[in-house]
């Protein structure tokens, strides 16, 4: 997550001197509007952060993903998908969870069913999403994000 | 001119109460939080722990993210990325689309800011959808721990069949759009484009 940090940063702030030195006036526009922006999508952002410190506390990923897992066939991977679109767990430690899923007899389907829904689709971050991008937009990238999630497992079920 | 002022304050007023409504529900999430951990005090630790965390990320990644995303809204014009990114951009904008998406640049929701931004700016709708999939999904970082974890041949067909699907993903949704676009329209006839979110 550090070298993440560290690359945004780095990217606003080489493009940032590039701005100022090209135009004060509307580098500092351009300041103003990040501002209120920030400001904007803050208290959103904020019940995101609650919601999914919640979650984790009351709903703890590693035994969800554990009984998920252990569900056969087709179901298995719906149970297993719909798990991964509610939890909220970064992306760099649902690997090893991945990992060890397959390990304890989860199949390769309901593995990369789980990891794809998990990445792409996001129960937790939908206030935010419908905030910024609008219902409609928010709900079908979801939406889809699921079916091809299912699609995707079952051809590597088949392929692998 | 003076129906266009007029609509302006009327604008700022329905930003002004939209801020209010969600500060509002901002405190009312933390009110019940806070009520539930007083509750279920065994599972204080692990929720005030997780919530920090993702605080302290989100400080750190989201004020550079806005500066990005203000200085694409003031310095790079419609023009510019109707070309590379809009109805003509082709499989280039695609790419284009799947290369910044590809960035290790911090978690989704994050990317909904700068999405909006391209969209007012004239990018098609599916390489908004393919930006997006792709920043969610085919993260640099993240498929070199997938490929540790779960070996090449995993990695590599999850990554094709992720690239395929979330094109078609994006076409079909696209379509799905053309017809009511709303959300953008509103905004754009509001005259928020340089307002930001």
């Amino acid at each position: 997550m550090n070298t993440t940090i560290i690359f945004i940063n780095l990217l606003a702030l080489v493009f940032l001197l590039f701005a100022f030195v090209k135009d004060r006036k509307k580098t500092k526009q351009s300041l103003i509007l990040a501002l209120k922006s920030f400001f904007r999508i803050l208290p959103t952002v904020l019940v995101v952060i609650i919601l999914i410190g919640l979650f984790l506390a009351f709903v703890p990923p590693a035994e969800i993903v554990k009984y998920a897992g252990e569900q056969a066939g087709f179901t298995g991977i719906l149970i297993i998908a719909l798990a991964g679109a509610i939890l909220y767990i970064p992306s760099l430690t649902s690997f090893p969870l991945a990992a060890s899923l397959l390990r304890s007899g989860a199949s390769i389907a309901s593995v990369a069913a789980f990891i794809t829904t998990l990445t792409m689709v996001g129960v937790v971050t939908l206030p935010v999403e419908i905030r910024v991008l609008g219902k409609r937009m928010a709900l079908l990238r979801n939406g889809f994000s699921f079916i091809i999630a299912i699609l995707i497992a079952l051809i590597m079920g088949v392929i692998l | 001119m003076n129906t266009k002022v007029a609509q302006k304050t009327d604008e700022a007023k329905k930003m002004r109460r939209e801020i209010i409504r969600d500060y509002a529900i901002f405190a009312i999430a933390l009110a019940l939080a806070v009520l539930l951990l007083l509750i279920f005090p065994e599972r204080k630790a692990t929720a005030t722990i997780t919530a920090w965390n993702y605080f302290l990320e989100m400080i750190a990644i989201m004020p550079a993210v806005m500066i990005i995303m203000g200085l694409f809204n003031v310095f790079v014009s419609k023009e510019q990325v109707v070309k590379y990114l809009g109805k003509t951009s082709g499989i280039k904008g695609i790419l284009l689309a799947i290369f910044f998406g590809a960035l290790p640049t911090g978690p989704l929701y994050i990317a909904f800011p700068l999405a909006l931004a391209l969209w007012k700016k004239g990018a098609r709708v599916s390489n908004i959808v393919i930006f997006l999939s792709a920043w969610a999904c085919i993260k640099i970082p993240q498929e070199l721990v997938e490929l540790q974890f779960l070996g090449l041949k995993f990695m590599a067909s999850r990554l094709t069949l992720t690239v395929v699907f979330v094109i078609l993903m994006g076409l079909f949704i696209e379509k799905l759009m053309a017809h009511s676009d709303q959300h953008l329209k509103e905004s754009q006839e509001g005259g928020k484009i340089n307002e930001g979110i």
